[in-house]
């Protein structure tokens, strides 16, 4: 992915984290790492998703990404319990930075506090915070 | 950009995976003009050397380069360096950037009582690293001559300037590195990547020096290391009488105390990338670790017990609280098909 970009349907955390939730499927949201985390951490070459039924809590670590840099953890933006990960990325890592909105997806979890949202950035928000 | 000892440099440009492979199946330029000289002439230029670097400088024809270490009187490595004799008595050292100063007042330290003229010259020359297979023909194309042989130097124009082409590199592929004048560097280095060198930087540089198994002083060898555990007895030629140099035979004999390690080459057996400080399980540590474009694999340098450190070994390693597998490989961990 060569162009910045922060989709505006997406709540933010500052650690550089997206979380996407379906208004049909409130309790519900799916993770990421955004544009900005995928370029500073350079090309991943392994993400060992986290286990079904991992327990996320927002602003911890729940697992890691290991670019040819450097491994990186990666922070939870929401909290609550993983319901599915993203298989995909065993075979084909280099999709969080081709497309870490859509095929870079890591984990969809359940969400034990969905008020949480609330002190998530939208993207104007996040887009403020990196200072462009 | 990431600061090194003083510089500022790019870690990559395009990406270090794509940077690397360029490397290994093409060509790609490096700028490493952070890296250091020191000249050394004058009549006593050879007796100096013979005593501040490792390897037996007889042995260097001019036009000739050399590897060699620079040790303390314990045996220590202060650094690794490669010298250029440019005339019978007229040598050049390339330091590493970080050390640069420490080699140069060792040098001037011990040049006293020799007849020779020691000068630091690393304000005076850029350095671009031209690596990989069709390095020679892109070059080719851009010199007034032929290029050097392999481990050899010489005086040439490219793109217009003139600078000292040596072949030379520490990316394990064929290449050569240019010396010349910071003023006209830019404009060769627009050349080069014009006629076809693919821009690379310092990730690719430690990824393509870790496949090849060389060490990076800093990491995997430093003062608290003598060349025998660091693999690099062949660069010691004790005869000579270096500084170090007993220090460096007393290494060679076996350890009745069994403590000697090793510095080996490592592949993980799985997934994961072991890194700088990483253990292992029943000794030994992790000095280099990083992902292997070629073998996309997590590989690295580490010390180990020296009777664990015979290629085909396994080792665990624990990379984060997990444990990982790893085997021992020859150096270098990669090498091309014939």
């Amino acid at each position: 992915m060569e162009q910045a970009g922060y989709p505006d349907d997406l709540l933010y955390h500052p650690d550089h984290d997206w979380a996407r939730i379906d208004p049909a499927n409130p309790d519900e949201a799916t993770f990421g790492i955004t544009w900005y985390a995928q370029d500073a951490l350079g090309e991943v070459v392994f993400f060992d998703p986290p286990k079904l039924g991992t327990r996320v809590t927002k602003d911890e670590p729940y697992t890691e990404i290991e670019s040819v840099k450097a491994v990186s953890d990666v922070i939870g933006p929401l909290s609550g319990e993983v319901v599915a990960v993203n298989d995909a990325l065993a075979d084909s890592p280099e999709a969080i930075n081709e497309d870490p909105y859509g095929a870079g997806w890591l984990v969809r979890v359940r969400l034990s506090d969905p008020s949480e949202r609330e002190s998530l950035l939208d993207a104007a928000a996040y887009r403020a915070s990196l200072g462009s | 950009m990431m600061g090194f000892a003083g510089w500022e440099m790019p870690v990559w440009y395009d990406g270090v995976v794509a940077e690397h492979m360029a490397v290994r199946r093409a060509a790609g330029v490096f700028d490493v003009s952070h890296m250091g000289q020191v000249e050394v002439r004058g009549p006593d230029a050879m007796a100096l050397l013979q005593r501040l670097l490792s390897g037996d400088l007889r042995r260097l024809p001019e036009g000739g380069a050399q590897y060699g270490l620079i040790c303390d009187e314990r045996g220590g490595i202060l650094d690794d360096v490669l010298t250029y004799r440019l005339a019978e008595r007229h040598f050049l050292t390339v330091t590493n950037a970080a050390n640069h100063e420490r080699d140069l007042g060792w040098f001037l330290d011990h040049a006293s009582g020799f007849d020779v003229d020691v000068r630091d010259r690393r304000e005076e020359f850029a350095m671009l690293a031209v690596q990989g297979p069709e390095s020679g023909a892109l070059l080719a194309r851009l010199a007034d001559g032929p290029l050097p042989p392999r481990n050899h130097c010489c005086q040439r124009t490219i793109a217009g300037l003139a600078m000292l082409v040596c072949a030379t590199g520490y990316t394990g592929e064929a290449g050569v590195e240019l010396m010349l004048d910071p003023a006209g560097a830019g404009a060769v280095w627009d050349a080069l990547v014009g006629a076809g060198a693919h821009p690379a930087g310092l990730g690719a540089r430690d990824t393509l020096r870790l496949e090849a198994g060389l060490p990076l002083h800093g990491n995997d060898i430093d003062e608290r290391r003598n060349p025998i555990e660091a693999g690099l007895g062949w660069a010691c030629a004790e005869q000579t009488g270096f500084i170090g140099a007993e220090a460096v035979a007393a290494a060679r004999e076996p350890d009745p105390s069994a403590r000697a390690e090793r510095l080996v080459c490592f592949e993980i057996a799985g997934r994961g990338i072991a890194r700088q400080g990483d253990r292992i399980e029943g000794g030994g540590v992790v000095t280099s670790g990083g992902f292997s474009p070629c073998l996309e694999r997590g590989i690295g340098m580490a010390y180990v017990p020296a009777d664990r450190s015979a290629p085909g070994t396994e080792l665990v390693i624990d990379v984060r609280g997990a444990a990982r597998r790893a085997v021992v490989r020859a150096k270098p961990i990669y090498r091309k098909e014939q």
